[in-house]
């Protein structure tokens, strides 16, 4: 597989994104593999962020730390960036912009505001870019020309025209760049795939899952999925609103599901700790729940627009009291959609919160897959019409009692976060809080797993163990080194640990834990549930997620290669 | 008491102190309920928790007896996906104006069409004793020892500044009044609030039944509630506290599910609707 990294970088409010989403789109309609991810300062305007766009001859998802191109649109880009680039990496930008000294790395002026005088200076410069990267990659200008239209059409045929000369003028800039980047395009991929970030796909999954009803607060990362039910709301029916507090959130999810909704809220690690009574409410009236927690490094309000897979001990044990729970968390984009939509299911079937953990890393990168088909999901609601003298703790063998709605049904609906009666009613009867104790608590045991997807050597005496986010970075290392005694197992769902792990674990010699967390919180987890341990824990907690080339070296490290 | 299709299982034990203002107001709740015809299966009561919290046990209807100071994001969400059934938060007034403090602001923003009943007995009962929002100044408590200095909360000030379009006090002393506020908020389309003044036996040692009937009185039939003004300005009397329905709006301010798209078209509720297949293909494209 070859890919060439191009790296953006700008100040906040410059407009990065609208390079990014047209040339996600234009790499994706020409037939490439593509990723994007990137950085941002927690500030609306000014500061540096930077994008770094993949684009590749086959499935890539993975950050790399090489830059073959990085095109400064503001000043010190350079210095920022320093440890990633090379002598081999070419920059351009504005000559102003390319002053930083002393960095090793090929420098070739833009000249941009000159390109743009006639058109008001530097507010197409990203449209020129655009072109300029439409050229070097052989993109179709005609697929560009669409896109531009497009995504300007609503203000005005000037607009559009300007930057189709922008554009046009990017085009013949590259020429003036000493890059040729020759990667395979598979030009029939196209109509079967699809460009999407992360917070889309745990967007479409919850649609796909039959999601109705959101309440959420906005908090970085986690906002972008109630924007993006909003959007949708219209169209498939949902119920989006803005809560007044975390607290607000997801009491508004569980009175919607108890009245016969799909519902869901989104948050991060501070929203989340707030919510924390509410799921145990969830976990004591056997609610079903859906809780997409959007992680960024904490405590407290840590890093708000950075990433961190620090928050699974706050998602295993958040709640006061014992009750059952789920947590899963997607390593792929397809992973983000499935998972959200099953999500859904796990909770309505076993009535239970299922935590779907992910984190900024995951939910703003952006990337291309195969197109999934929704034709045989099926929503299917696990709610029962209810009889005169409906109960709704019914004890059964499953500990699952038929889940009720207020006004389906002649019968009467009580759910009591006291500790209740078969019927719901508040009761101190030690025997039957014995006898709701024990229910709740084997509702899991017919838990389908979601297996750990192990990847690399079937016959490895060394395997990495990983769990959401990090899937892409550790596959890609691993494929780099090429060894056969290595290979990867990546939890989809991280709690209850698949019945399947600890003989995944067994069979290695060695063990190597990844995680994004100083303490390495799934590994303490299987270490407690399993009295397994690891040979070596590579974790990171900077804020940023893990590089292909730092686990090349460091997983390296351990295997002394 | 009037035997009414809310009546509970006659064997329940009812966890009040006995003399508790509660007693008379679970009697003309259900009463109230009654008159208006509602159906037990259609109605949920949404409560939190605290003795006020504990009626919708002793109501036989459909019941969510969620956390502290919670109900009413609840109510709120079960109006909104199921527009058919009668909704009622109900709690005390810790529950209602300290823990769920926010949540009464904004639920009169939101406007819902469901009704909110607050015991106020102007202390914390199941906590044995300690000031709430509306304990006046200078009540001692186990806590607020030197007696409570804080200005006491005017819910009815605050629901009226805010936007409430239905405002009501009512005492449980006053069976009649309370029972017809009851009704005319139950039907009244939008947020409705009633403030229930009701004496605490065990703890409020100086609001009560007495007191209340000393410092009570019903607005005249000739009050006009249609006048925002002078409503507002008629909860901030505290020496003598009026009864009744201080403010209905008249022209129907907009309901929050109503305003909600997915009701633009279909009013059926939310759990009676499904999402074609093709809906989601489309998400693919």
């Amino acid at each position: 597989m070859k890919s060439y990294s191009v790296v953006l970088s700008g100040e906040a409010g410059q407009g990065l994104k609208t390079i990014e989403t047209l040339f996600m789109k234009l790499l994706r309609q020409s037939g490439y593999h593509a990723f994007m991810t990137k950085e941002l300062m927690s500030r609306v305007r000014g500061g540096n962020n930077t994008t770094e766009l993949r684009i590749s001859s086959g499935p890539v998802y993975a950050f790399t730390d090489r830059i073959d191109l990085l095109i400064v649109l503001g000043k010190k880009g350079i210095r920022r960036l320093e440890k990633r680039l090379s002598p081999d990496s070419l920059v351009t930008g504005e000559s102003g912009h390319l002053d930083d000294t002393g960095v090793p790395c090929r420098k070739v002026p833009l000249p941009v505001q000159e390109s743009l005088a006639d058109l008001g200076g530097t507010l197409y410069a990203n449209t020129l870019v655009s072109g300029l990267l439409c050229a070097l990659f052989s993109c179709n200008p005609e697929t560009a020309y669409s896109l531009i239209s497009t995504q300007f059409s609503k203000k005005g045929a000037d607009i559009v025209k300007n930057n189709i000369t922008a554009f046009n003028r990017g085009m013949k800039l590259a020429k003036t760049l000493p890059l040729r980047a020759v990667i395979e395009k598979d030009t029939s991929a196209e109509a079967g795939s699809k460009a999407l970030s992360g917070t889309e796909a745990v967007g479409i999954g919850a649609l796909a899952g039959g999601c109705n009803f959101i309440a959420s607060y906005p908090m970085s990362p986690g906002t972008g999925v109630l924007a993006f039910m909003a959007s949708h709301a219209d169209k498939y029916g949902v119920i989006a609103e803005q809560a007044e507090d975390e607290l607000s959130a997801l009491n508004m999810e569980l009175g919607a599901w108890y009245a016969g909704a799909r519902a869901m809220v989104t948050t991060s690690g501070g929203g989340f700790a707030l919510m924390t009574e509410a799921l145990s409410l969830a976990g004591c009236i056997e609610s079903p729940a859906v809780i997409h927690l959007a992680q960024r490094p904490g405590p407290a309000t840590g890093l708000p627009t950075r990433t961190e897979q620090g928050d699974l001990n706050l998602a295993l044990y958040a709640g006061h009291g014992d009750f059952p729970r789920v947590i899963y968390a997607p390593g792929t984009l397809q992973e983000g959609i499935e998972l959200a939509r099953r999500a859904f299911d796990t909770a309505d079937e076993f009535q239970v919160p299922v935590i779907l953990l992910t984190d900024q890393y995951f939910l703003d990168s952006e990337g291309i897959i195969p197109k999934m088909d929704f034709a045989h999901t099926s929503i299917r609601q696990h709610i029962t019409e209810t009889a005169p003298g409906y109960r709704r703790y019914a004890l059964t063998p499953s500990g699952i009692s038929p889940r009720g709605i207020p006004g389906y049904g002649k019968g009467i609906v009580r759910v009591d976060s006291d500790e209740h009666t078969e019927e719901g009613l508040i009761t101190e009867d030690a025997d039957v809080r014995t006898a709701m104790t024990d229910k709740r608590m084997k509702k899991l045991a017919e838990l389908q797993d979601i297996e750990p997807v192990l990847t690399g050597s079937r016959d490895y005496d060394t395997l990495v163990v990983g769990w959401g986010s990090t899937y892409g970075a550790v596959c890609e290392a691993l494929e780099r080194q090429g060894r056969k005694d290595i290979a990867f197992a990546h939890f989809p769902q991280v709690y209850p640990l698949p019945k399947s792990t600890k003989a995944i674990l067994s069979r290695a010699k060695r063990r190597i834990l990844v995680e994004n967390n100083v303490t390495g919180q799934f590994g303490n987890l299987i270490r407690q549930e399993l009295l397994m341990d690891f040979n070596a824990r590579i974790l990171k907690y900077n804020g940023m997620q893990f590089s292909v080339e730092e686990l090349v070296q460091k997983i390296g490290e351990v295997v002394q290669l | 008491m009037t035997k009414t299709r809310f009546d509970c299982d006659p064997d329940t034990d009812i966890a009040w102190c006995p003399g508790c203002g509660n007693y008379p107001l679970l009697g003309i709740l259900k009463e109230a309920l009654e008159e208006l015809d509602i159906d037990p299966a259609q109605l949920v009561i949404c409560s939190g928790i605290g003795q006020a919290a504990k009626m919708p046990q002793y109501v036989h209807s459909n019941f969510f007896n969620g956390l502290h100071g919670r109900a009413v994001p609840v109510a709120t969400a079960v109006k909104a996906v199921n527009p058919s059934l009668t909704v009622i938060a109900e709690g005390g007034d810790g529950d209602m104006y300290g823990e769920g403090g926010n949540h009464f602001i904004h639920v009169i923003r939101r406007n819902p069409d469901i009704t909110h009943l607050v015991h106020d007995n102007m202390v914390y009962g199941l906590t044995q004793g300690q000031a709430s929002p509306t304990s006046p100044r200078g009540m001692k408590t186990p806590v607020q020892t030197g007696g409570v200095t804080a200005e006491p909360f005017n819910p009815l000030a605050a629901a009226i500044s805010i936007g409430a379009p239905f405002v009501a006090r009512a005492f449980t002393g006053d069976a009649e009044l309370t029972k017809n506020i009851i009704k005319e908020a139950v039907r009244y389309k939008g947020y409705a609030l009633v403030d229930i003044l009701d004496p605490c036996v065990s703890f409020n040692k100086t609001n009560t039944f007495k007191w209340y009937k000393e410092h009570t009185y019903r607005l005249p039939d000739s009050w006009d509630a249609s006048d925002r003004m002078k409503a507002l300005e008629k909860t901030f009397e505290q020496d003598m506290l009026p009864l009744g329905i201080f403010y209905r709006r008249t022209d129907m301010k907009p309901v929050f599910e109503e305003q909600l798209p997915v009701y633009a078209s279909d009013t059926s509720p939310m759990w009676t609707r499904s999402r074609p297949p093709e809906l989601l293909a489309e998400l693919m494209k």
